[in-house]
């Protein structure tokens, strides 16, 4: 894993700056926050907090098996796994809107390769074209707002996920389990766990600012796009 | 004691501080003098310390933290009394969060630009030559860039401030002690607990909390400067009026 992700997190940051040029401003905002606040934290802080989970986790008991069960009820997906693919899910949104833009643009070519088939300027306007920011306005701001819905909604899930499968977002020291091998109900605890709390709140936190972000954009989006279809709504 | 494989692998970390340190570099053009020894100063002094010695010094703190009985689950519990969070995370939370205000600078030019691009399309000077120019002119902070850029530097401050607070207060005294006592369930009574390497840990605690007041320092002497250099534009450009003639008067009795 960490290699990989070494390798994959700049590279999603690459397709999504890419993307972000037809972005509103709330959204290059909305990109600085995810990628600083949390797949920075998650990488450079997080990841360290929970390296130790599995290898950590004592249960008063010298019966073999007991610990590597109960550590699987109790942590049925792991924090840093769940934040990972929420990461991954809510910046995915976004190549919907390169995949419009470039489904534009060659679209676009093939109209202006056909018109001015023996035009001499045709490298030059090919090339503005490629550079060019298109306006959020029609399919484009559809597919905009669409995915602004997606992300609220996959943002909103995985939260909703870590809530219900952790309980809330303080992780307990000590869990009590009877799960078989164990001969009887035996304490567990679970190491870190405060420095793993304030991680979780702190995630948390962030995904909220992010959604409100979101839930802005949108907001903006729909009344540009009001003013836009009926002007003398502001005129008066 | 089963050996665990570092909880960071070292290529990580740098190429993530390294990508931080790419997009706060680029705020760097706007910076006046001041700032661009802050940014080194962060980047140098702190971040490529935490990442080369600071972070193997803490990297065996749980590990290397016995305490002096054999009862399962009374080392994880007075580690987690004693360290709610740890050094390292509190630095890495102070760097990310005091390097951003810079981004506000960042976004304030980007804006800037933009609008300057919009101006010259309208007044039909649409040269690409003359829209890179923008794009690599060096802004000069006045104006609302310069609110901007006092907002940021004081945000700065108050962050570092919040910070080593939050340090004195979770860990009072900046040294790391040997020895702790702990009698949280599930230990049996009051155990002796030890922890690792304090003498490296206080070393660079203090190592970083010194850099980390030069920092405060810097931003200070940045602030004072911005003050200095508006006041004293506007004390020339009121030269004429009556009210720039009278301060003048009043500062030249001093």
């Amino acid at each position: 894993m960490p290699l990989t992700s070494s390798m994959s997190w700049p590279a999603l940051y690459t397709q999504l700056v890419g993307a972000n040029r037809h972005a509103t401003s709330l959204g290059k905002i909305w990109l600085s926050v995810l990628f600083i606040f949390r797949v920075m934290v998650l990488v450079v802080a997080a990841e360290s907090v929970w390296g130790d989970e599995q290898s950590d986790f004592t249960c008063n008991t010298l019966q073999p098996g007991c610990e590597n069960v109960c550590y699987d009820q109790f942590f049925p997906v792991s924090h840093i796994r769940l934040w990972c693919l929420q990461l991954v899910f809510v910046s995915t949104p976004t190549l919907l809107v390169a995949m419009y833009v470039a489904y534009r643009n060659h679209r676009d070519k093939r109209k202006l390769l056909q018109v001015c088939a023996f035009a001499k300027g045709q490298d030059e306007e090919l090339e503005t074209l490629k550079k060019r920011r298109l306006p959020i306005a029609g399919a484009l701001w559809w597919t905009y707002a669409c995915s602004l819905v997606f992300r609220l909604l996959f943002e909103a899930g995985f939260m909703y996920a870590l809530y219900v499968v952790y309980d809330g977002f303080q992780m307990p020291r000590l869990v009590q389990c009877d799960q078989w091998p164990c001969p009887n109900l035996v304490d567990c605890f679970i190491s870190r766990p405060t420095e793993k709390t304030i991680f979780t709140v702190f995630m948390a936190t962030t995904s909220s600012i992010c959604m409100v972000l979101n839930v802005a954009e949108l907001v903006y989006l729909v009344i540009k796009a009001f003013t836009r279809d009926f002007p003398w709504v502001t005129q008066n | 004691m089963p050996l665990t494989p570092p909880a960071e692998p070292d290529p990580e970390p740098k190429m993530n501080w390294a990508s931080f340190y790419a997009v706060i570099s680029g705020v760097n053009r706007h910076s006046t003098g001041i700032g661009r020894i802050w940014l080194s100063v962060l980047f140098i002094f702190r971040i490529l310390v935490l990442v080369v010695a600071a972070e193997s010094v803490w990297g065996d703190e749980k590990s290397g933290f016995t305490c002096n009985t054999q009862q399962p689950g009374c080392n994880s519990v007075c580690y987690d009394h004693f360290f709610p969070i740890s050094h390292i995370r509190l630095w890495a939370l102070q760097l990310i969060l005091v390097s951003t205000p810079a981004l506000l600078v960042a976004m304030h030019v980007a804006h800037r630009r933009h609008v300057d691009k919009r101006l010259y399309k309208l007044s039909g000077r649409s040269n690409p030559k003359d829209l890179e120019q923008i794009k690599t002119q060096k802004m000069k902070i006045t104006g609302a860039l310069w609110w901007t850029y006092v907002i940021s530097l004081l945000f700065r401050i108050i962050f570092e401030v919040t910070f080593m607070y939050v340090f004195y207060m979770i860990y009072p005294g900046y040294k790391m002690i040997r020895l702790v006592k702990c009698d949280s369930y599930p230990c049996p009574n009051t155990v002796d607990c030890f922890v690792s390497r304090p003498t490296e840990k206080t070393v660079f605690t203090v190592f970083m909390l010194a850099v980390s007041g030069v920092c405060i320092l810097l931003n200070i002497a940045e602030v004072v400067f911005l003050l200095g250099k508006a006041c004293s534009k506007h004390l020339h450009n009121a030269g004429d009026s009556t009210m720039g003639a009278w301060i003048q008067q009043k500062l030249s009795s001093f």
